[in-house]
């Protein structure tokens, strides 16, 4: 008999009395009436008490905020979404004062060294945000892979104040996440960190150093 | 190398317990650090729940743990059935040994020579770094604190926070020795100094190893928690990623992972959340740029099915590995993780390792409690804790009539001198005639009273026998 | 753990009282102070003669068989339907919690847990029930409370000491640090993992000696037997008195407290 049939065996045939099935009663998470500021000031103040970053933008200006957090970073280039209208607007803009814009469009073998050594900040879009945990919602995808959030030194992250929810259970319910989950979807909450040398909080372990957000209201 | 690679068992004898706890109680540096280290790690929990209505919060936390558990064949099937559907493999493990056979094979059958690895504690108990350092492949940990504790040749001490034995001076000669940073107190030299050995280690390695935080049935999820960013590394940069994780971390759904996770963070280190919560459902698809080729899940039993087959042992699986109990316990602050000598330490340990283990070995786990209930109190999930401790200290005595022992190793404390004592007292105590004499006889004799009473006196005096009992006095007053 | 809501009877005309065995053989004073305090709250105190020990030493060491056979005996001595009072959060919380489970699957199951029911730690009732209003007659003094890991968790009742002792207009209640941690009694853990509960009641003493208290009280005479042994052996300037006989020496000569 295989491992698995003598694992699921044990359990089918347990010993014990019936088990009964509770009730779950998830009320007790149900956050309903945060006003748009609520979640918005909610989401600053978690961000920033872990050392993340919070930009007010509106269309119009957010590129100027961006240019001015990465010349002040001294990135020499930044990496961004091919297809996404982020990416979009940045390359038709032309702007002097961003510096090179480069594309994830090849596969990561390819050039792992060159990410990982020399691409200084990324910029990705998010699929909405969460207020009670200060946490945006990722999807990646073909065009915005996996470790163009993770491997740069500096990530800023668009968020719409408009997809901002109050909770997890609340975003996972309005996108309908049972329908079916991406190969990898992401909560991130602020900058890497680690307490694991005497308690002491150090940032930049593995992931980025500087999580910036760009909420666009 | 040969089916049966040699690797070490269980390296540490958790007999030698009395000798550890001992040697670590009077250990200055071992008692100061677990003290500053619990004091804030209870601190941080009880700001992080002000304001919610936390008895509420965990009644659901054990009523989605419960469900799963009533379900959990039928459960461990559809997540079977939908992570293949997604393109993950499902293997399974009837005891860490043959995990680390599939581990091993997955490797083999990739030419892996090198394996980075993710904080798992299902890893630690499958021993897996050992089995693989035998088979000719190297495993190296990720997690900062888990790669500290690798460099020094030991186990982790606490089940969130690895290294929390160990403070900076000594993190930093280990790191010094053995990799070649400078001598630093700066926490931030030091961190990065691993960031930069630890990405390299990254980008080469071939596959990667990680654990799982709960692994949702209705849409083939794996989760996981972290702070770091190297279990997000882990599991996307080498080609190959492997989990590993207990039968009783499946769910039924997202929406019982919301409130799970609404739990587990602030009560194990008093986060609202971890900088990542990773959520994967499959390798990467034909269209993507990066992501594992393929991704594997290794449902590991060892004990587990054993637990499930008792209607009070059972509330043991419920747990969701956030140390709040070993936070909060008085015996594991004061003795450290390693006294255990088990995978697993403090009140969670005591009542799971009896069963991964068996009683014999286990023998002094049941009884190293006071049964304070603090462990109790702060369960996200529920699990009564001492009610259990109490439990297997029956079982390690051999059960009685009415509830015959089942766990592996029972009566393993049973001694033939020990019940007879207990007999006497029974006899005694349930024949108010005989006690009422026995009682009064030992006032009477008080003068001729030991002030040496074994290990009680060793540290307090004898407590002073009454000129009268209360049962003379009440009779005086005619009551 | 804890009860969800407790319930309290109304005020009675009796009483039964469940003195304990640590009580009866080491510290009867505290008994009777219990009694006494009852007594003026114009109650009648019933003591069956045939009461000996809840069982718990054998139930927490794993001998069930014993510690029922022994618990069994118990059950039999309170057959009017009058409140049990307990002067010990562990004894009460042993035959009010764990009753019910040690009988289970018996024939004395039901009986089991109707005498559970009405089992209350003697400080609880005096405050929730007798509503009991106390004067100090005594000289301005300092005082700790230590509350024990049972009456704090199994009854539930943390609160009802440092309220009772706030009555007390010259008692200074202070609070020693970590108050709700273990003093590492826990019965036969004492004498089963000496070097451990050694470091619990070294810190439990030293916590409560930097407070500048020279004496603390508690509901449990486990606790108070090994935080007071501890001390004297070790010669720490901290004493330690059952609250019952604190409270009783601090208002005795009054006379009966309106209900």
């Amino acid at each position: 008999m295989s491992s698995r049939e003598t694992i699921l065996q044990r359990l089918r045939n347990r010993t014990g009395g019936e088990l009964t099935v509770p009730e779950c009663d998830f009320s007790v998470l149900v956050r309903d009436d945060w006003s748009t500021a609520k979640r918005i000031e909610r989401f600053e103040k978690m961000i920033e008490s872990v050392h993340g970053e919070v930009h007010h933008c509106t269309e119009d200006m957010w590129m100027d905020r961006l240019a001015e957090v990465l010349t002040t970073r001294g990135a020499r280039n930044l990496l961004i979404p091919k297809r996404h209208e982020i990416g979009q607007a940045l390359r038709n803009a032309g702007r002097e004062d961003l510096p090179e814009l480069l594309i994830y469009d090849e596969p990561i073998e390819s050039w792992q060294a060159h990410l990982f050594n020399e691409v200084d900040a990324s910029i990705t879009s998010t699929r909405g945000g969460i207020a009670e945990t200060g946490s945006l919602i990722l999807w990646p995808n073909n065009d915005e892979p996996r470790l163009m959030s993770l491997v740069p030194p500096v990530h800023i992250a668009v968020l719409k104040a408009s997809e901002l929810y109050t909770t997890f259970r609340e975003a996972m319910q309005a996108q309908n996440w049972a329908a079916g989950m991406p190969t990898n979807a992401l909560l991130i909450s602020g900058p890497s960190k680690t307490a694991d040398i005497e308690q002491t909080l150090a940032y930049g372990v593995h992931g980025p150093k500087e999580l910036i957000v760009l909420i666009i209201e | 190398m040969s089916e049966t690679a040699e690797h070490t068992g269980h390296h540490i004898d958790v007999k030698e317990f009395h000798p550890r706890a001992q040697a670590a109680i009077h250990n200055p540096k071992i008692r100061k650090n677990f003290r500053s280290a619990m004091d804030g790690l209870m601190s941080k929990r009880k700001t992080a729940f002000e304001g919610w209505d936390l008895e509420t919060l965990r009644d659901l936390g054990a009523n989605v743990r419960l469900r799963a558990l009533a379900n959990l064949p039928e459960l461990l099937e559809q997540l079977e059935k939908k992570l293949t559907e997604n393109g993950i493999k499902v293997h399974w493990a009837v005891d860490g040994d043959e995990a680390c056979r599939i581990v091993r094979d997955i490797c083999k059958a990739r030419d892996a020579k090198t394996v980075i690895k993710g904080k798992s504690m299902v890893s630690e108990e499958m021993e897996l770094n050992h089995y693989l350092k035998a088979e000719g492949i190297e495993a190296l940990e990720s997690d900062l604190g888990e790669y500290i504790v690798q460099l020094a040749d030991e186990t982790p001490s606490h089940i969130i926070m690895p290294a929390i034995h160990k403070n900076t001076g000594e993190i930093s000669e280990l790191m010094h020795e053995k990799t070649g940073t400078d001598l630093s107190n700066d926490v931030e030299y030091l961190t990065a100094s691993a960031r930069q050995q630890l990405r390299e280690k990254f980008m080469s390695a071939d596959v990667g190893v990680s654990g799982v935080n709960f692994a949702v049935a209705e849409t083939g999820t794996l989760c996981l928690v972290e702070n770091e960013g190297n279990g997000r590394m882990t599991t996307t940069v080498p080609k190959c990623h492997i989990a590993v994780t207990g039968i009783e971390k499946v769910v039924p759904s997202m929406e019982d992972v919301s409130a799970l996770l609404a739990l587990l963070t602030r009560s194990a280190t008093g986060q609202h959340i971890t900088t990542y919560f990773n959520m994967i459902s499959g390798p990467r698809k034909a269209e993507e740029l990066d992501g594992p080729e393929e991704v594997h899940l290794v449902l590991v039993d060892n004990g587990r099915s054993s637990i499930y087959q008792d209607d009070e042992l059972l509330d043991t699986l419920r747990c969701i590995r956030c140390g709040a109990c070993m936070n909060h316990c008085p015996v594991y602050t004061r003795v450290g993780g390693h006294a255990y000598g088990t995978t697993y330490p403090g009140p969670i340990g005591k009542i799971l390792m009896p069963h991964l283990i068996g009683l014999d070995e286990g023998r002094h786990l049941p009884s190293a409690s006071s049964l304070c209930g603090a462990c109790g109190e702060v369960c996200p999930v529920k699990i009564p804790i001492p009610d259990l401790l109490v439990r297997l200290r029956q079982e390690s005595v051999d059960g009685d009539n009415l509830h015959p022992a089942k766990v592996r190793g029972h009566g393993a404390k049973r001694s033939s001198k020990e019940a007879l004592i207990w007999k006497g007292w029974a006899w005694m105590h349930a024949s108010p005639g005989i006690y009422r004499f026995g009682t009064s006889a030992a006032t009477k004799f008080r003068a001729l009273q030991p002030s040496k009473a074994g290990a009680w006196t060793d540290y307090r005096t004898a407590p002073k026998l009454a000129a009268k009992t209360l049962h003379q006095r009440m009779k005086e007053r005619g009551q | 753990m804890v009860d969800p809501i407790k319930v309290y009877p109304s005020k009675p005309s009796k009483v039964y009282f469940y003195g304990t065995c640590l009580v009866d053989m080491f510290y009867p004073d505290a008994g009777i102070a219990g009694v006494e305090l009852l007594e003026r709250e114009g109650i009648e105190v019933l003591f069956p003669q045939d009461q000996t020990c809840c069982g718990q030493p054998a139930y927490t060491s794993g001998y069930h068989d014993q510690a029922r056979s022994v618990a069994r005996a118990q059950l039999d001595l309170f057959p009017g339907d009058w409140p049990i009072v307990v002067p010990s959060g562990s004894c009460g919380g042993m035959m009010r919690k764990h009753y019910p489970d040690l009988f289970k699957d018996t024939p004395d199951e039901v009986k089991a847990a109707e005498v559970a029911g009405r089992v209350w730690e003697l400080t609880d009732f005096l405050l929730n029930v007798c509503h009991i209003k106390l004067e100090d007659l005594g000289e301005p003094t300092t005082v700790a409370m230590h509350t024990s890991c049972s009456a704090r968790r199994e009854m539930g009742v943390a609160e009802v000491g440092p309220k009772l002792l706030g009555q007390l207009k010259n008692v200074n209640l202070v609070e020693q640090v970590r108050p709700e941690e273990c003093c590492g009694f826990g019965g036969t853990f004492a004498v089963r993992h000496p070097e451990i509960s050694g470091a619990m009641v070294s810190e439990k003493v030293d916590a409560l000696v930097e407070t500048g208290t020279r004496q603390f009280v508690t509901t449990d005479c486990g606790c108070l037997m090994n935080i007071a042994g501890y001390a004297e052996k070790n010669e720490k300037p901290v004493e330690g008195q059952h609250i019952l006989s604190f409270l009783w020496s601090r208002t005795r000569g009054k006379g009966g407290q309106q209900s």
